[in-house]
């Protein structure tokens, strides 16, 4: 294929440097600075994509972000395929890989597109909401139809080779947009001594700058473009970031700047280098300088491959040396749009037509396209195009003044291009996303920043000025005063000269009218990418909504990935005719980030695979993958669940686990269990404030379990304390709970009872924790130290500091299996060091290491509980039968005393934690399972409570079970049902939780 | 993202190392057992959600863990001033 449409010279691509590329399965050739869009353009590809509700053939209508048509898939493989997108974003390199996202077969001939050509009517607003939502099971299916068939583009199958990246920054000034304005901007701030970053979404700084034939100094703009780009770089602390869009405007002057590294490049990035880097940035000043994308007009069959808007055409003939066509008919409302014929002319191809909507502008550009003897047709409007996937002709007519109506005779017009210019919509969008709601301005004809409470300046086309002179004074003051704000000296910076024009008034015309209504007319698009029309938007008028906000959802107007930057302000404008209302009136929608389409892998940087999310291991852990235990998530926690050996189920793992601890010894990792060092004179009384039992008297020595509830009264931790010194405690919490009540315990005392002395500090990680549990526990113990660790020593409730395995050693002789146990606490990194010694001493014992299933087995047995599985936030100590764990006799109203006091609390038939034996000892109640008295009773049938925890006890030869049932305390001995998902039911018999050794005579030995 | 000055570190940190702890001024009653079902409900439950200023307990947690006050527009995000437990605002709504 030859590059039809390339000029021999000219634009800012480099012809020495050709690439080839494929789309939809074709080779073409480009060049290097070439974007995908300038490049199909080149070689003649007019239909780039069918439209998403009617199958339309749709062209390359624009030259950047807003572009709403050429949105395409990437990607020579499937691990590399990416959807969404723009080919006019798309820096072309060479072997790169494109296809149309929608139509079938293909692009050229499509299936779909009948439908459309048949039915104009037959889709109108709302058309799927009133179509395929009856029956509502039946949408599932629809919508992967409606999906299939529309077609918007695909995520890879397979895993991403890419890598992505995240970089924090701070800057004094943050320039959003590197045109006029902004270098103006930038320069200023960093001559001045600024810590600037300067970002553009484009490959080159530069903006309108590069697209026209516009002169700075008597020489092409883009020389001073040059020398601003050097000068910048030349600075320490100026960053300039091409390709980098900034995407996002949060709070507090927060930016986040989506930088495309090597998206330019290959289609994987070269080795080393990641693809893309996310920048959060926290400037002092923001600097909008985002320019303003050009508003295509609305007529008849506007979407026909061949209609551009006019700031694109010369673009793509100034920066890319592409004419998109050969004979042009230029519309506008404005002095602007006739640069586009000018740029065509000069390119040496046939302009037929500028159709201007006003009566008679006088302006430079007009005057000069006069002197060209360019034809200029005044008064009148293109109502209507010819051609399906490419124009062939116009059809122009005279207007009435206010633009409302077509007068006089129809001409028509041989063409194949047709560019149009409504006048130019500022991009507002960053200004938006920190809740600033724009303002209409009648003599800008366009949406401008609204009132702001974020340290924002703005300058240029954001503004609604566009000529280069203002953009460059306005960027020029913008950088003087974050300058002055940031509390440095203004800088001596000399504007470059630039060339007067005289601009005539534009005129505010969005919609131009046809011979028929427009329900009538052909179809007048006004959202290219979601298939809205100016008919559908008077549809949704008529059908009542009213406010800008619903006629956009009705419609689905600015849906789509363009997020509506081409037809918003249009649709607006059609809304406000039909409702008989002013632009300002109907109001606008506001813009919400991300600015453009990011993907999932910039946003998630490294924090992916084994980054995810932090894990936390023991200083054992090594030892437990080492044994092949299988790992279950606490919190962040890897956890050993259980050991499981060569050729055993799971349940004959935790059966032999369980008996060793009975018959033997086991040892369980407790390093994860929080710890907290509560120091202070008033430690004691603190303690005694969060937690509901006494602890004015525990001595020096001793241990105690606690519960912890909240202001409610309910409980929602638990663990055992023990007093270290006069002065001094350990507290332990749930593995789960720690950072929590960490947190209660600071902000009880700093926000309540500053006047306690009392200080805490997490010492979870710095302590490892071994738990030996079992009747040869002791035995097992003596040989690793020299204390006495005799029943008559070391009570049961002690701790002693001693040495194990030659290492100092907090030793708590508490248990939560019921057995004589030892928690052996020793220093985080001696703490392998003592596990492999007592593993290696308690070989000839048979000690079993035991992961949290054996442990929640073994203290079910005994009935203890487990705060966060057998409480929920909806049970207070006595509904969990531990009335013993509360003191009354306190003179300080600890947490939760008067909450466990309300009359909601001491009410008769609480729901109580009780123990449940099935009838039949073999059947395990799956936990969760509601309680009623009466399985054939009439439905719904009243449920008494729910299964909180439930296994097979090999101990006891049955399965035991831990649950609420209401009153349960007072229903010992009575029977309840578990009816299942299958029908059946199990039944139980209401029993004391304690099913082991109730009289707790094994801890004491 | 909110940018926050710890009154205690005295400097800006960015709004990762913060966290919000609820509305700021609530006091324990002195004497629970006093307080009826419906005044300990109000003190537990009953939150303000103001559509403007508002004070908030927040706590530097990756910082150094300590407690402060801030007064914040909910509507703009705009934080009118932070301030010590124990303190009274200075900006409040009108």
């Amino acid at each position: 294929m030859t590059q039809q449409n390339r000029l021999t010279s000219g634009g800012r691509i480099d012809r020495s440097t050709p690439l080839t590329f494929t789309y939809n399965g074709k080779q073409y050739k480009g060049f290097k600075g070439d974007t995908l869009a300038s490049a199909m353009l080149a070689n003649g590809i007019d239909v780039v994509a069918r439209s998403f509700k009617y199958s339309r053939p749709r062209g390359i209508v624009a030259c950047g972000a807003e572009e709403p048509n050429a949105v395409l898939q990437l990607g020579a493989t499937e691990a590399t395929q990416v959807p969404n997108v723009r080919a006019t974003q798309q820096e072309l390199f060479n072997g790169l890989v494109s296809a149309s996202t929608n139509g079938w077969p293909s692009v050229d001939t499509d299936v779909m597109g009948m439908i459309g050509k048949v039915g104009g009517n037959m889709m109108p607003p709302g058309f799927y909401y009133k179509t395929f939502m009856f029956p509502e099971s039946l949408w599932d299916t629809y919508e992967s139809m409606i999906r299939k068939a529309a077609g918007i583009g695909r995520a890879p199958r397979e895993r991403d080779p890419d890598t992505y990246d995240s970089i924090n920054q701070h800057c004094d000034v943050m320039i959003v947009g590197a045109g006029p304005a902004g270098l103006a901007a930038a320069l200023t701030a960093a001559r001045g001594g600024a810590r600037v970053i300067i970002a553009d979404e484009q490959n080159e700084f530069g903006g309108s700058l590069l697209n026209g034939t516009e002169k700075l100094d008597g020489k092409p703009a883009s020389e001073w473009v040059r020398a601003v780009v050097e000068e910048l770089s030349r600075y320490d602390d100026v960053l300039l970031l091409p390709r980098s869009t900034v995407n996002g405007y949060h709070d507090h002057n927060f930016l986040t700047i989506h930088e495309r590294c090597t998206d330019h490049l290959a289609d994987i990035a070269p080795v080393n280098q990641v693809r893309q880097r996310m920048h959060r940035v926290r400037a002092k000043w923001v600097v909008l300088a985002t320019g303003a994308h050009e508003r295509p007009l609305v007529y008849a069959n506007n979407d026909v491959p061949g209609c551009m808007v006019a700031g694109a055409v010369s673009t793509y003939i100034n920066r890319y040396g592409v004419v998109p066509g050969n004979e042009l008919v230029v519309m506008t409302t404005n002095d602007y749009g006739y640069q586009a014929a000018l740029d065509w002319a000069d390119a040496g191809r046939k302009v037929v037509a500028i159709v201007d909507t006003r009566e008679a502008a006088v302006g430079d550009r007009t005057e000069a396209a006069r002197q060209r003897g360019l034809n200029i047709i005044s008064g009148s409007a293109v109502i209507e195009v010819q051609g399906t996937k490419r124009v062939t002709g116009v059809s122009v007519a005279g207007l009435s003044a206010s633009g409302t109506k077509v007068i006089g005779s129809v001409t028509k017009l041989k063409a194949d291009t047709v560019a149009t210019s409504g006048g130019w919509s500022p991009v507002i969008h960053l200004s938006c996303h920190t809740g600033s709601r724009p303002v209409w301005s009648d003599s800008v004809v366009g949406f401008l920043p609204g009132a702001t409470v974020q340290k924002q300046l703005t300058a240029g086309g954001i503004n609604g000025q566009y000529e280069t002179a203002i953009a460059l004074q306005e960027g020029f003051d913008a950088g003087q005063k974050a300058l002055a704000e940031v509390g440095l000296a203004a800088a001596n910076v000399v504007l470059p000269e630039t060339e007067a024009m005289k601009v005539a008034a534009p005129m505010s015309l969005f919609h131009i009218p046809h011979l028929k209504p427009t329900s009538q007319a052909p179809k007048q698009f006004v959202d290219y990418q979601t298939d809205v029309t100016a008919a559908g938007i008077e549809i949704a008028c008529r059908e009542g909504f009213e406010a800008i906000e619903h006629v956009k959802r009705y419609t689905a107007m600015g849906f789509g990935t363009d997020q509506g930057k081409l037809g918003n302000i249009n649709g607006m404008a059609v809304a406000a005719k039909a409702l008989n209302k002013s632009i300002p009136e109907t109001g606008t929608t506001v813009f919400r980030p991300n600015y453009t389409p990011i993907a999932f892998g910039a946003i998630i940087g490294r924090n992916c695979g084994a980054l995810f999310e932090p894990e936390r291991y023991t200083a054992m852990h090594k030892w437990h993958v080492q044994q092949g235990a299988l790992f279950e998530d606490v919190g962040q926690w890897k956890r050993p669940w259980y050991f499981p050996q060569a050729g055993e189920t799971m349940q004959q793992t935790l059966n032999r686990e369980c008996l060793a601890v009975r018959n033997s010894v086991g040892i369980l990792d407790a390093s994860t269990l929080g710890k907290i060092d509560i120091q202070g004179k008033d430690a004691r009384e603190f303690l005694g404030r969060v937690y509901s039992n006494a602890w004015a008297k525990l001595a020096v020595g001793k241990c105690r379990y606690g519960l912890m509830c909240g202001e409610d009264g309910m409980v929602f931790d638990d663990g055992v304390t023990a007093c270290l010194g006069e002065n001094h405690f350990v507290m332990t919490t749930t593995t789960g709970g720690a950072a929590h009540v960490y947190e209660w315990l600071e902000i009880y005392h700093q926000t309540e009872w500053p006047e306690l002395e009392v200080y805490f500090n997490t010492v979870t990680d710095h302590w490892s924790t071994a738990t030996i549990t079992g009747p040869n526990s002791r035995k097992l113990l003596a040989e690793l130290t020299d204390a006495d660790v005799t029943n008559d020593d070391f009570r049961y409730m002690d701790w002693k500091q001693i040495t194990v395995a030659g290492v100092p050693a907090r030793v708590f002789r508490i248990s939560f299996t019921g057995e004589l146990s030892f928690e052996i606490n020793v220093q985080a990194n001696y703490g392998m060091h003592v596990w492999e010694k007592l593993i290696e001493a308690g070989a000839k014992y048979g000690l079993t290491p035991y992961g949290t299933e054996t442990m929640h087995i073994l203290r079910a047995e005994k009935g203890f509980i487990i705060a966060g599985q057998d409480t929920d936030g909806s049970v207070h100590p006595y509904d969990l039968g531990m009335g013993w764990c509360v003191s009354n006799q306190k003179p300080f109203s600890y947490i939760g005393k008067r909450g466990m006091n309300r009359s909601d609390c001491t009410r008769e038939n609480r729901k109580q934690l009780v123990g449940l034996k099935t009838k039949d000892p073999k059947q395990v109640i799956p936990e969760g399972s509601a309680a009623v008295l009466d399985p054939k009773g009439p439905k719904p049938l009243e449920i008494q409570g729910h299964i909180s925890s439930s296994y097979w006890s090999e101990t006891l030869g049955h399965s035991i079970a831990m649950g609420f049932i209401k009153g349960g305390l007072d229903k010992m001995g009575e029977t309840v049902y578990y009816p299942m998902a299958d029908g059946t039911v199990i039944e139980a018999e209401i029993c004391s939780p304690i099913f082991f050794d109730p009289k707790g005579e094994r801890q004491n030995v | 993202m909110l940018h926050i000055y710890c009154p205690h570190c005295a400097e800006y940190r960015e709004e990762d190392e913060f966290h919000c702890a609820g509305q700021a001024h609530i006091s324990r009653p002195l004497d629970p057992e006093a307080c009826s079902d419906e005044e300990w409900g109000e003190y537990l439950f009953f939150r303000k959600n103001p559509r403007g200023l508002h004070h908030e307990l927040w706590v530097h947690a990756a910082g150094c863990r300590k407690f402060f006050n801030m007064t914040r527009d909910t509507q703009s995000y705009e934080i009118k001033e932070v301030y010590k437990i124990g303190e009274q605002p200075s900006v409040v709504a009108e």
